[in-house]
């Protein structure tokens, strides 16, 4: 017994020194049978193996009125599928000490699997993950009760401040577009069960989604296992997006709570995924209030003045255009000075942009720290599912680093001067005095 | 059986590792000892600083010093100016930051493996040279109170969280919050942090960990190069506050804006003091594991999804710490259900293992899930490095790590039973309940906007 463990763990050891040699993630990239797209990254270091399902399923997709359907569909997939009731999934997952994840934003409805890659554990997790995918119950009993939670949780949520803060900000950013449309207590109230059946049958298709896979796999496994979680799923069609949303007209929108700290937001609709205008946004955000402890924004309001805990700003580009927003929050007498910094350092720096030694350090960072965002299977799973999902070109990890040396100052300023335009600028706060 | 529940744990240690002595350790003489964890997956690198000063070495009054000090850490020593230790990082495509417990204080960067001398270099700077400038410390002590409102004030768990401790805990400094009361910071001076750091931050109060693509002999070379010149200097003798035997159930009520209430019981339990001789702590974290660890463990399917009591239910259960332990029973009813309600079927589910123990089934998938947990787990160098400072830090070698995992798989349902009957005992309970109070008797949710 020991002899042969000795060997395993040698065998393993000759494949980690493979395994670094290669700079890197390679991707790769084909189309299923049924017209899924597939990509996958073969790292064979650690036993496991990581899957994700993307769906054009998120909330932008709610119909109007019933806001809160794509979250509860996603949610309540994994309550019940094929030949598995709800208890039954999650036992057969935890005997082999498989993870199911995921979620729905506004974009994607996600599922994601993560479980050890020997053939046993293996197929039984990519067998329940199958079904969760294509044939899952929406049993009546689960989904009223899973309804009736986030009923409760939607009233938990609309006493926090900062979900206050968040929900009035999206609404006013997106006064015209799904983007802007909210889950209430009473949309959900109105959910039916035929409603999640209706979502599934028209989103959860081949067309529509993109798989991932990463881990201890050969490509022809890899191939396999695309095929056996899509082929079931109908072909279909890929989901149709709405009109682009309109910039907003600046507002100001102060709400009341008995919160010892204001809540505030401040920004804008900007750009979608693969816009042009993502790393000179991306590059000159850095030096305004992306760039953690070294950012204008965390100098100015929290080092300098000591006004907040938490100060940034970021560009968030999704399949429509996403927002970039400013947030804070600070002691609920200090709001109006605070606000007043945190546009000063804005207008500055949409006048001025960086200077060429903040260019130089916002480089050094993005580039220096690109090792870091690809050193966990987990990490190579978020980026590349991100890649898929939203039709990166392959190469975009390659060409990160070169996109991000090649921005110049006067970029810098022309993004910003076309997508912050201050006549658009929402600010929100929640209990500022 | 056994051999085959270890051979994909032994495996997965194997399997990062150049070498069966992984990890490597060093003591430099002034005391301070380098472990440098192999890992050749990807050019990267965790460098992480560890004092053995937390809060519990706190006294009243000072309440909040240790994470204030964590606070000053970057704010310059003669070398390094104020800010620049975050700017340097930067530079180096790094990411830092630090977290201050109750038995520990730590600071980390996250680097290209190329840049770990600089920061090994700049976190033996400040490991005896700091400056804490009262003009920087009167700035950085409202950042802490923004801190405190935003993470305690402001969130009602937090807050009961917080008093419930308080209650709980007479003696012993755990009743205290880490963050410290509003009323201590308010009087915390920049001689209170100086004194604090003058008093614990030396090689001999700490140890580092590193995990990454390096050489473990190259690391210790850089060790005595940087933290070598340091000296060190004897530590105080640290205050042994035994918290008294409980003697009754305590409760105490928290009111805060909110929707929903919350309750939390908390009970005295045992803390891993002794790996091999010690043996309800592994009991315990298994019973925990079959009570609340996946969607369908007993809480989850009994509380949520069956009887529909509670909108969620759970257990907290930490067995490695400097002080005294507590296991935490945790959830919010259902619509319709009250926190009586919930706690009554809390204590059902208790009294059903104590009376009718726990399935082999339900302890075999236990078993598994730690055993998964044990790979995936080497997908993060920051995890595996935070796994054996925070094993450090109460006290364990991280060496005993593989033999704590053995102990857990040879838990057996009858000590479950034992310790659900040992140590769910209504005197050393204290129960903590939010109050949910509509928010300043304005309607519970603010529905007109007003515009300017």
């Amino acid at each position: 017994m020991k002899t042969a463990m000795k060997r395993l763990i040698t065998a393993a050891f000759a494949l980690v020194l493979a395994q670094t040699a290669l700079a890197g993630v390679k991707i790769e990239h084909w189309v299923s049978s049924s017209g899924a797209r597939v990509y996958f990254v073969e790292s064979r270091v650690l036993p496991m193996l990581d899957v994700q399902v993307d769906f054009a399923a998120g909330s932008m997709f709610d119909p109007e009125g019933k806001a809160g359907l794509a979250a509860l569909t996603r949610a309540t997939l994994d309550n019940g599928a094929g030949t598995l009731d709800e208890t039954a999934i999650a036992e057969q997952l935890a005997d082999i000490g498989a993870n199911l994840g995921g979620g729905a934003d506004t974009d994607r409805a996600s599922v994601s699997l993560r479980t050890l890659s020997a053939r046993d554990k293996r197929d039984t997790a990519l067998s329940i993950l199958k079904d969760v995918l294509q044939a899952p119950h929406f049993d009546t009993a689960v989904f009223e009760r899973e309804k009736a939670n986030t009923i409760a949780a939607l009233k938990e949520a609309m006493t926090r401040p900062d979900s206050i803060a968040g929900k009035a900000f999206w609404a006013a950013m997106y006064p015209n577009h799904p983007y802007g449309q909210q889950a209430t207590p009473e949309s959900v109230a109105t959910l039916t069960r035929d409603d999640l059946v209706a979502f599934h049958a028209r989103y959860y298709n081949a067309a529509n989604a993109s798989i991932t896979l990463v881990g201890d796999l050969s490509r022809q496994d890899a191939e396999k296992i695309a095929e056996i979680l899509s082929s079931g799923l109908p072909k279909g069609a890929a989901a149709t997006l709405p009109a682009a949303p309109a910039a907003p007209k600046a507002s100001l929108i102060q709400l009341p709570h008995p919160a010892s700290q204001a809540h505030i937001y401040i920004g804008l609709p900007t750009i979608e995924r693969g816009n042009p205008d993502f790393f000179p946004l991306l590059v000159g955000n850095y030096t305004l209030g992306g760039g953690g402890f070294v950012s204008r924004l965390m100098k100015e309001v929290r080092d300098k003045r000591g006004y907040a805990y938490s100060v940034y700003s970021y560009f968030s580009p999704m399949r429509q255009a996403g927002p970039f927003q400013i947030g804070l929050q600070t002691k609920r007498s200090q709001a109006k000075d605070a606000i007043k910094v945190a546009r000063d350092i804005l207008d500055g720096f949409l006048k001025e942009g960086p200077s060429e030694e903040e260019l130089a350090a916002a480089k050094a960072n993005l580039t220096g720290s690109f090792p870091l965002r690809l050193d966990s299977n987990k990490k190579i799973l978020d980026n590349v599912a991100v890649i898929g999902f939203f039709g990166l070109p392959l190469d975009y990890l390659d060409q990160y680093q070169a996109k991000v040396q090649a921005v110049t100052t006067a970029e810098i300023k022309a993004a910003f001067a076309r997508r912050v335009r201050p006549e658009n600028l929402i600010t929100v706060t929640v209990a500022a005095d | 059986m056994r051999l085959k529940y270890l051979l994909p744990v032994l495996l997965a240690a194997g399997l990062s590792t150049a070498s069966f002595a992984n990890p490597f350790e060093t003591t430099l003489r002034n005391g301070l000892r380098i472990i440098v964890n192999e890992d050749h997956r990807a050019p990267t690198a965790v460098q992480m600083v560890w004092y053995r000063i937390g809060s519990m070495d706190e006294v009243d009054g000072a309440s909040g010093v240790a994470h204030v000090l964590e606070h000053m850490m970057f704010k310059g020593t003669p070398s390094v100016g104020p800010g620049e230790f975050n700017k340097r990082v930067a530079a180096a495509g790094g990411k830092d930051n630090a977290f201050t417990s109750r038995d520990y204080t730590a600071y980390f960067q996250q680097i290209p493996k190329e840049k770990l001398e600089d920061m090994m270099q700049l976190e033996a700077d400040r490991m005896r040279h700091l400056n804490v400038d009262a003009k920087e410390f009167e700035q950085e002590i409202k950042v802490v109170m923004e801190e405190r409102r935003m993470r305690t004030d402001d969130s009602p768990q937090a807050k009961l969280f917080e008093q419930m401790n308080a209650v709980a805990f007479l003696a012993h400094p755990y009743r205290r919050p880490i963050i410290g009361w509003m009323s201590d910071l308010e009087t915390m001076t920049a001689a209170d942090a100086k004194a604090w750091y003058n008093t614990w931050y030396v090689p001999n109060n700490a140890y580092i960990v590193i995990t990454g693509d390096v050489d473990h002999r190259a690391v210790f070379a850089l060790a005595e190069k940087y933290y070598g010149p340091l000296e060190g200097h004897a530590l105080p003798p640290r205050r042994q506050e035994i918290e008294p035997k409980q003697e009754g159930p305590r409760r105490v009520t928290v009111k805060a804006p909110a929707e929903l209430p919350i309750l939390i019981m908390g009970y005295k339990a045992p803390i891993l003091r002794d790996v091999e001789k010690d043996s309800d702590p592994y009991a315990l974290e298994m019973l925990a594991a079959i009570l609340d660890g996946h969607d369908a463990a007993r809480f989850n399917k009994k509380l949520v999804r069956e009887d529909k009591v509670a909108l969620s239910a759970g257990i907290d259960y930490d067995n490695t710490a400097r002080g005294p332990g507590m296991l935490y029973l945790h959830g919010t009813p259902a619509e319709g259900k009250t926190v009586a309600d919930l706690e009554a079927a809390l204590r059902a589910e208790i009294s059903r293992v104590q009376q009718d123990g726990v399935s082999a089934a339900e302890l075999k998938r236990a078993k598994a899930q730690l055993i998964a947990s044990e790979v995936y787990k080497k997908d993060s160098m920051f995890g595996q490095t935070m796994e054996i400072g925070q094993i450090e830090s109460a006290g364990l070698p991280y060496q005993k790590l593989d033999r704590m995992l053995e102990k857990l798989q040879q838990v057996t349902p009858a000590q479950i039973q034992a310790v659900a009957k040992k140590y769910f005992d209504d005197d050393a309970l204290t129960v903590g309940i939010l109050d949910p109070q509509p928010l300043d008797g304005k309607p519970r949710r603010p529905t007109i906007a007003t515009r300017h």
